[in-house]
């Protein structure tokens, strides 16, 4: 099953609801709590990221018995050097954004420490993509 | 059929039910359905908040309570009373005449429940400093909270601070201070005035315990009308009577909202009423409220003050606890009512009681099944099927919205032919006879709707 959500950039009023519905239905799969939990930090640190850096995004979910994908697809400013914004503590939001409580840094490094498989890709002036798998049956990770 | 999970203290009474769906309108865990012009409950899905005792404008929905005449059974009758009792009076009367009401219809002894929070607060103090534990501790004082973590937010079940309700405390405080005084246990019934259904329901069926101390059940609102009769006809009730009152100004106001919270060290939030308890859970599920110590949540707005079985307004009684609180002068002794010895003598005995000895359990409203290949094939199921429906929440199906709709259909509770937008569908395209579509409507709302009756609320010749 594939699901698509509109992400408006700069509008955080209603950043978290991609994440309440996925919720909903790994509730209904009875998929294991803590499964649930990370799928649904990954999915809002990433919504909000693109709330907080992008002019709009688009998250394509896609949902089988065993894995749950999120591809998220903005169109930004994007990522000028990967790796110093996947270290933790690296911000470029700004003051305003950071004063709602958003933008500390921690956004990509947790969505990877919370992923099963994690790929981004970014072109500078024309936006990045998150590619995140988690599998719904693996209760090591 | 699976196990039936809780034990539900509300009743709908189908020979007043009018089927009017208020009840399900209101209810936060969509937990009520029209069938046969009556409204029906998925017990499972109850969480016992009450809203729709609240609701229900011909009173259909009662809460059960245990027949009044079972006190005495026992030798010693002891009347746990919430402080919200007090609260519903006009200051001018006392506690003391409260309780010497109380007396006259048979109880040997008056307590008020929120003794018990002194039990409490050093408890929670206590694991408050385990840093092993997650973050927020999510008080387990409101039994509608936790029924309503248990099936709607099971992964927020491992935040619960295990640590009994005030009530608990105060029913096992009173057991042992009367046997040590010579009662034999079998002699003793402690009855609680409920101030609400989840209340009761925690008492008959607790969640994570075995046994309960509390022997029955007395609705608040059946003692509040015999108090208030009382005490209109005062002149042949004569002297109050005495009645130490030894309540802290803090455990006085527990159960209103932020009584508990206001106890507890660090970053504490107190949040009241089920939608804003609800839209609180869902952000804190998602990490995105992060950095709270401790969380007070209460399904009733203003706390117990709100409870569904109160009598008086509920920001009034509030207000007079608060007042009551402000205006209490220490104790002169530590001696408890009756000259028993206090609860804080007890100390030790209850430190034993204070912890929620089981596990409590998380009881999924959403799982489709336990086999992820068919909960898979539901959900597709349901998905596929809301494509047809309009998405307008009518509740002409007999169910709240759309969405629980299709979701009946594939747990097999409801069929898609329910909805009248998709019968209208289906007699377009000849694949319905009309006369089936309406006699589904009446299968769902009951004959009696069809019919004229100018006796209803807002018509012609109104009367109940």
């Amino acid at each position: 099953m594939s699901f698509e959500y509109k992400v408006e950039g700069g509008d955080f009023t209603h950043a978290g609801y991609a994440s309440s519905q996925v919720k909903k239905m790994l509730k209904q799969l009875d998929v294991d709590n803590s499964i649930i939990k990370r799928v649904v930090v990954c999915l809002y640190e990433a919504e909000v990221n693109i709330v907080a850096h992008a002019y709009s995004g688009i998250i394509y979910v896609t949902l089988d018995t065993d894995n749950i994908n999120l591809k998220l697809v903005d169109k930004g400013p994007g990522i000028p050097d990967i790796p110093l914004a996947m270290q933790k503590g690296f911000s470029t939001a700004s003051p305003e954004v950071r004063e709602m409580g958003f933008g500390a840094g921690m956004g990509l490094p947790n969505i990877k420490e919370n992923a099963d498989k994690f790929n981004i890709t970014s072109e500078v002036a024309i936006g990045t993509t998150l590619d995140i798998t988690i599998l719904l049956n693996n209760l090591a990770g | 059929m699976e196990k039936k999970f809780f034990h539900h203290a509300l009743t709908i009474r189908e020979d007043i039910c009018t089927g009017c769906s208020l009840c399900m309108r209101v209810c936060p865990t969509e937990a009520l359905r029209i069938k046969d012009g009556k409204a029906h409950l998925i017990e499972d899905q109850c969480v016992d908040c009450g809203e729709c005792f609240r609701q229900c404008p011909v009173h259909a929905i009662i809460i059960e309570q245990d027949d009044f005449s079972r006190i005495f059974d026992y030798k010693y009758r002891v009347a746990l009373v919430p402080a919200v009792l007090h609260g519903q009076f006009k200051h001018e009367v006392s506690i003391a005449e409260i309780s010497a009401v109380l007396k006259s219809l048979g109880f040997t002894w008056v307590y008020e429940v929120e003794h018990g929070a002194e039990a409490i607060k050093p408890a929670i103090e206590e694991l408050m400093k385990v840093r092993t534990l997650p973050r927020p501790l999510i008080s387990a004082y409101c039994p509608a909270v936790v029924r309503l973590i248990q099936v709607k937010y099971p992964a927020l079940i491992r935040n619960f601070a295990t640590i009994k309700a005030p009530l608990e405390l105060a029913a096992f405080y009173c057991r042992r201070v009367l046997r040590d005084n010579g009662a034999h246990n079998a002699e003793i019934g402690v009855f609680y005035v409920t101030p609400c259904a989840a209340k009761i329901a925690a008492v008959k069926s607790p969640v994570g315990e075995e046994t309960t101390p509390i022997t029955g059940v007395i609705n608040m609102d059946f003692i509040f009308n015999k108090i208030s009769r009382t005490l209109r006809n005062k002149g042949e009730f004569g002297a109050a009577g005495d009645h130490p009152f030894t309540l802290s100004p803090s455990t006085l106001v527990w159960s209103l909202t932020n009584g508990e919270a206001a106890n507890v060290e660090g970053r504490t939030m107190a949040i009241d009423g089920m939608n804003n308890v609800m839209e609180f859970l869902d952000k804190l599920e998602n990490d995105e409220i992060t950095g709270i110590d401790y969380l007070e949540l209460r399904a009733c707005d203003e706390g117990c003050a709100g409870g569904v079985l109160l009598s008086a307004n509920r920001f009034l009684v509030a207000e007079r606890l608060r007042n009551k609180a402000r205006n209490i002068k220490p104790a002169k002794s530590k001696k408890g009512d009756n000259d028993m010895p206090g609860i804080v003598e007890y100390h030790d005995y209850l430190k034993g009681k204070v912890r929620i000895s089981e596990e409590i359990k998380p009881r999924s409203m959403y799982r489709f099944s336990v086999d992820r290949d068919k909960a898979m094939k539901m959900m597709k199921r349901s998905r596929r099927l809301m494509c047809f429906l309009p998405g307008t929440d009518c509740g002409a199906c007999g169910a709240p919205s759309c969405q629980s709709l299709v979701e009946d259909v594939v747990r097999r509770r409801a069929n898609i032919s329910d909805c009248i937008f998709v019968r209208q569908l289906m007699i377009e395209h000849g694949k319905l006879h009309p006369d089936t579509s309406h006699s589904i409507m009446r299968k769902i709302w009951g004959e009696s709707n069809f019919e004229k009756n100018c006796n209803k609320k807002g018509a012609e010749n109104e009367s109940n």
